[in-house]
């Protein structure tokens, strides 16, 4: 049995860089602090490395083949009774040394990158002290042992998150982003808190093993409680959706996502791309047995959130012009793709491939789309402008760039052989056994996946040739060694026999490449592909005229379909002006007014008596005599009667 | 000395000493009579533990103890309050008791 906790220190190094950097940054030049961030990811980055290998190729299975799930660390942390006690740990199965492997691998790659990117900029050690504040915090969620471990620190990266938003806080617009994230996030975390608290108070337990296990007390426990049809454990998974649909903006609560990329890039890259925005995926696959056993009313509802989430995000995306936007709506609706592909599963063997496919995406999406937005950075980089009208021809001044980009994107658009073409493919195939409808669907959002990203493309580094102040120039080494890492990883990720480590009920098993499903996937790809090269790789009038052709359509999908604006509306004019107001005047006029009211009463009278306070010794003394004589006198009355 | 005279005469003696002192201590603004008045007053307490101590427990001395300790503490706070008197008079040349007003509101 090999002993596995030396895992804390995966959690320890950069809380330890955090505290350093954050308290003393200051005292070293700003690249010393880039350094030892860099230096710590690296070690955790090579630790989980060896947990991986160690655990999925050393460690011994179950007798039927199962991966076990390992206890690595757990102290009890706080306790308020024997049965009510919050514990912090590292939980090790496939699932968590998974997202290990993606958090650590992105985080390490952001984190050489953002030497390259962020130098020179004020607060350069404050970037990394807070990008070491998230991957702590991403880290201690993917490998919490129980749910309350897992809530804390997704408040933590949610904090963190904000943070990182804000880091610009000297323009405005950057802290209301950061604001409306941080503001929208909790919200939803309120659903996560009821849904955690229903789910620990019909089953007794935080704990992830006792939960999902096979005689899981969710499965038997709050059995006849209904509540609006709907069962006591349907309702606690469907809070917790909603938590983890505000972290991984899924429609209705996307909308802190395309502002959130007012943030430096590479914190685009990294949180809002490949590790935190995925953490709502992970909260569904990590109660997965729950979801499927006892609450398949709450997979539904996974299911169809996911897939509407996925067309809505994929249709704004080809009507956005700043690219980081693109991006931020084409993470939406990968997203959308992977809950729809857990909303699909079944538990167990083939039936969990929509699992396996989900959780497939998440991990070759992390890479491809964190080298989609670290690519955009070095493009921010060369052209100082977010706008793609405003770009255009760069291929021939960002070599690198352009090549890993364009990877990137064949990626996501599915075309084989690369990594995106074989999650899509999963997914598109456990779709297919579900339901036909949704699968044309998630089919038509492949084909308009593939549009928005090769109009990205070709806006970019094709069209017009436009004319810069200054000539463009290719990022600095630091900047483009990650860029040819991730695309190394996009290009080879795909062959990753992913069902043998990763499904529903931890059992290996095969999945094969379907002809029938992965022909009109590519199909649907390229077509996508040939359409935006027709439309944008000269520049043409087409586009224009298919966006006057939908005209109130497209002109809904360019303001997002005014869901901001939904959202202003109902916050300022109804919440703010009948409830917030009155709330606002009983709370100045009647609870401060009854304390104001008060001392108004106690001054004025003070004021009124304080003509006996004379000064004048023989008043007092007169006073006082009486009062006394007065006292003999009722005394002797009362004992002689 | 005293047989036969009643305690009455004792307790009224007191009595009209005591409230001759409360009116002088009331109605005089000289801050020198006033302290005279609070030693009339002091002094008719004096006489009626004494007398109480003679007639009712002639084997007891304790009326006596606290009538000495009465008179040396009334010796001592005179002291203080001629001395207080004298810094009064030397601020404010003047020992009118209405004059000393500075701590009203």
């Amino acid at each position: 049995m090999i002993d596995f906790s030396y895992t804390a220190l995966i959690l320890l190094i950069p809380l330890v860089i955090f505290v350093l950097s954050g308290l003393f940054g200051n005292r070293f030049k700003p690249l010393v602090s880039g350094i030892i961030g860099t230096a710590g990811l690296f070690v955790i980055w090579v630790l989980s490395l060896v947990t991986a290998y160690q655990y999925f190729f050393l460690t011994e299975k179950a007798a039927d083949g199962t991966f076990q799930e390992l206890l690595a660390v757990n102290i009890r942390w706080l306790t308020f009774s024997d049965k009510l006690h919050i514990d912090m740990g590292v939980l090790l199965d496939p699932i968590s040394i998974m997202m290990l492997l993606v958090v650590t691998t992105v985080s390490f790659m952001v984190h050489i990158y953002s030497i390259g990117y962020m130098h020179g900029e004020k607060g350069f050690m404050r970037f990394f002290s807070f990008l070491s504040l998230f991957s702590f915090s991403m880290l201690g969620l993917v490998v919490a042992t129980n749910i309350f471990q897992m809530y804390i620190f997704w408040e933590l990266v949610g904090v963190s998150s904000y943070l990182l938003i804000g880091f610009y806080y000297t323009r405005d617009s950057a802290v209301a982003a950061s604001k409306k994230a941080f503001i929208v996030t909790r919200f939803a975390d309120l659903g996560f808190l009821v849904g955690i608290l229903i789910l620990s108070y019909t089953t007794g337990t935080f704990d992830f093993i006792t939960l999902t296990g096979d005689e899981s007390p969710a499965f038997t426990s709050g059995q006849g409680i209904w509540f609006m049809g709907l069962s006591t454990m349907t309702w606690s998974m469907i809070f917790v959706f909603i938590g983890g649909a505000g972290k991984s903006a899924m429609f209705p609560l996307h909308i802190w996502l395309p502002d959130a990329m007012e943030g430096p890039t590479p914190v685009s890259a990294l949180i809002h791309a490949a590790t935190m925005v995925v953490a709502g995926v992970y909260l569904v696959a990590r109660l997965f047995p729950i979801y499927t056993t006892t609450a398949p009313v709450a997979l539904d509802v996974v299911m169809y959130v996911g897939a509407f989430s996925s067309v809505f995000a994929a249709i704004i995306a080809c009507t956005q012009y700043d690219i980081k936007r693109v991006l931020a709506y084409s993470t939406m609706s990968q997203i959308g793709m992977m809950m729809f592909a857990l909303g699909v599963s079944g538990d167990g063997g083939h039936e969990g491939l929509g699992f396996m496919a989900s959780m497939f995406h998440l991990f070759t999406h992390a890479f491809f789309k964190s080298l989609l937005f670290l690519a955009a950075g070095a493009i921010i980089h060369a052209v100082h402008t977010n706008v793609m009208n405003e770009m255009g021809g760069l291929r021939k001044y960002l070599p690198i760039t352009h090549a890993t980009f364009l990877i990137a994107c064949l990626s996501i658009s599915g075309i084989p052989p690369l990594s995106g073409f074989f999650s899509k493919d999963e997914i598109l195939a456990a779709g297919y056994e579900k339901s036909l409808l949704l699968y044309w669907v998630e089919m038509i959002v492949s084909g308009l996946t593939a549009f928005y990203m090769f109009r990205l493309y070709y806006s970019i580094f094709w069209g017009k040739a436009t004319q810069y102040h200054h000539t463009p120039h290719e990022a600095p080494k630091t900047m483009t060694v990650t860029l040819i890492i991730l695309a190394v990883i996009t290009l080879l990720a795909g062959f990753i026999p992913f069902s043998h480590f990763v499904s529903s009920d931890r059992i290996p098993f095969a999945a094969h490449l379907d002809l029938s499903i992965a022909l009109p996937a590519v199909l649907v790809g390229l077509t996508g592909f040939f359409v935006a090269t027709l439309f944008y790789r000269k520049e043409t009038t087409i586009p224009g005229q298919i966006f006057n052709f939908l005209g109130g359509f497209s002109r809904a999908a360019y303001h997002k379909f005014y869901i901001d604006e939904f959202y202003l509306f109902v916050t300022k004019k109804i919440i703010f002006n009948y409830i917030s107001r009155p709330i606002a005047w009983f709370d100045r006029h009647i609870v401060d007014g009854a304390m104001n009211g008060l001392s108004y009463v106690t001054n004025e009278a003070s004021f009124r008596i304080r003509r006996f306070q004379s000064g004048q010794l023989q008043q007092y003394a007169l006073v006082f005599v009486s009062g006394a004589i007065f006292l003999t006198l009722f005394f002797l009355y009362l004992w002689t009667h | 000395m005293f047989e036969g005279v009643p305690l009455t005469w004792f307790l009224i003696t007191g009595t009209i000493m005591f409230f001759i002192g409360i009116y002088g201590f009331l109605v005089r603004k000289n801050l020198i009579t006033i302290l005279m008045s609070t030693e009339l007053i002091l002094n008719s307490v004096n006489i009626n533990f004494v007398a109480f101590n003679k007639i009712l427990y002639p084997d007891h001395l304790e009326g006596m103890f606290f009538t000495i300790f009465i008179i040396a503490v009334a010796a001592a706070e005179a002291s203080v309050a001629i001395a207080i008197i004298i810094n009064i008079y030397r601020r404010l040349v003047n020992i009118d008791v209405e004059k000393m007003n500075e701590m009203k509101y």
